[in-house]
């Protein structure tokens, strides 16, 4: 396999990470992580949403075509959500796009959806954290430098002509 | 001499259809004839690619680009038309955002070759692959490179105007024809650069004349396995409709005819990545609420990404799956 990102191989991958956070519970845990110094990996992008429910599946595809390589989703507990039943949706579209990310041959584990009540700022760092470990452990996505990285190799590739091996 | 203004048409990477959809706006055709001259057509005329090269740069007025970028024939055609015509349209799925050919994405490129030429259903017993350059005692001749993923007209060129569908239904066809030659004789304007020309700006759903409710499903259905009711809305059914994703301007002809919307004309206005938008809306009317259940009525999709990006995939926003941009040097 290619190096997609350019790193060497006794190199720490630092992946980058999107999360997005629900105005009334999720985002409230991260405050609360902050206002109590619990320390997390400073991998996470956070974008906060009024609603799990907001999240519209193309903000997570955007997320990974142009660069992350995970997508963290989270809100109020079940039962819980401010606007009654929309984290309910929020579920059903995470597993229903994890499934379509697995037809593209990603590995659906790269996209995560974590509950989080304004009280646990210990447990959204925590989630950070492992999730974090997680995608290191799978590697970097960089779905934009691989495109570039490839492109390069194809135009080389392609002088040479078509070779196809039987 | 002629002083008509100049009309050419191109296939790239495409079946044919849009070829048969222009021939079936039937006597309009007629009108073509009176006010274009046809200069480049390669499935209805002879004429040779030198003898567009020698065109002058910006001499054809209207160009019908159809089919997707699939190899380096496609591109260098793409590239040409584009310097030759002073209107460039991507006309059909193809052209637009990649359609059938377009799911090939899914795969590294040399797969699909070595599928082709080395399945069951080939008698290849000696193992011959097609060659880009090959020699013979006339000199060396070649053949077309397939490129790395399937790429639509605007990834490669600029684009004036697209005009969606699989195939454009003819009445859109013979709309556009007759706006183009009303802006001929000074009658209208053409619309601004980059539009959308010959569909709607809703919905299937909007266009289509079942009944709709209140959506709550509590599993797949197909087509073909259970009767469907002919005056309610499919997705109601269970049928995986692509209806509420998909532009309007084949007036929901599918749906009426009692087969769900498999997403022909592309996405609707403002949708930005078409899978996404269908993944947000069949979720959203599922009607379970634990992680098991889900399961279950998401095992009635068997295959999301055919069913969310059938003819979308190349103009998605991750645009290939991972085989094709990962795969290892040649």
């Amino acid at each position: 396999m290619l190096p997609r990102n350019g790193l060497v191989s006794n190199e720490v991958f630092e992946p980058t990470i999107i999360g997005f956070t629900c105005n009334w519970c999720s985002y409230r845990a991260a405050d609360l992580a902050g206002t109590a110094r619990i320390k997390y990996p400073p991998n996470i992008r956070l974008i906060r949403l009024m609603c799990s429910g907001r999240l519209d599946p193309t903000f997570v595809l955007k997320a990974l075509a142009n660069g992350a390589d995970g997508v963290l989703i989270t809100g109020c507990h079940p039962g819980e959500c401010h606007y009654i039943e929309q984290n309910y949706k929020a579920l059903r579209r995470f597993q229903l796009l994890r499934r379509t990310l697995a037809g593209f041959g990603l590995e659906p584990q790269r996209l995560k959806l974590v509950w989080a009540s304004a009280a646990e700022g210990a447990k959204f760092a925590a989630e950070v954290a492992s999730f974090t470990e997680e995608i290191r452990a799978l590697g970097p996505l960089q779905w934009g430098k691989a495109r570039s990285a490839q492109t390069e190799a194809w135009e080389e590739a392609l002088t040479e002509g078509m070779e196809v091996a039987a | 001499m002629t002083t008509k203004p100049k009309f050419a048409m191109y296939w790239a990477a495409s079946c044919g259809g849009c070829e048969i959809a222009v021939l079936n706006i039937h006597e309009k055709i007629l009108d073509v004839d009176a006010n274009f001259e046809v200069v480049f057509w390669p499935v209805a005329m002879d004429a040779k690619y030198h003898d567009l090269e020698a065109m002058e740069d910006g001499s054809i007025l209207l160009t019908l680009f159809n089919g997707g970028i699939r190899n380096d024939e496609n591109e260098r055609m793409a590239k040409l038309l584009r310097r030759k015509s002073k209107i460039l349209v991507a006309f059909g799925s193809c052209a637009n955002e990649g359609c059938i050919p377009g799911l090939a994405n899914l795969r590294d490129s040399r797969d699909i070759v070595r599928t082709a030429f080395n399945t069951v259903s080939t008698d290849n017993v000696s193992h011959v692959y097609p060659m880009h350059s090959y020699d013979v005692p006339a000199g060396e001749i070649h053949i077309p490179k397939i490129l790395p993923i399937l790429q639509t007209l605007d990834q490669v060129v600029e684009v004036d105007y697209h005009m969606p569908g699989c195939p454009p239904e003819s009445d859109q066809i013979a709309g556009v024809i007759d706006l183009v030659i009303q802006v001929l004789q000074g009658k209208a304007e053409l619309p601004p650069k980059g539009a959308v020309i010959g569909a709607g700006n809703s919905t299937v759903c909007d266009e289509c004349a079942r009944t709709r409710n209140v959506k709550s499903i509590e599993s797949f259905t197909r087509i073909w396995s259970a009767a469907t009711d002919p005056a309610l809305c499919l997705l109601e059914q269970g049928v995986p409709c692509n209806g509420p994703a998909t532009r309007s301007g084949c007036k929901a002809r599918c749906p009426s005819a009692g087969a769900q919307c498999i997403g022909c004309y592309g996405p609707a206005e403002g949708v930005l990545d078409y899978g996404a938008r269908l993944v947000s809306s069949f979720a959203s009317v599922i009607n379970a609420s634990d992680p098991e259940t889900i399961d279950r009525i998401l095992d009635g999709l068997p295959d999301p990404a055919g069913q969310f990006y059938r003819f979308n995939l190349a103009g998605s926003l991750l645009r290939a799956g991972r085989p094709a941009w990962e795969r290892e040097p040649a």
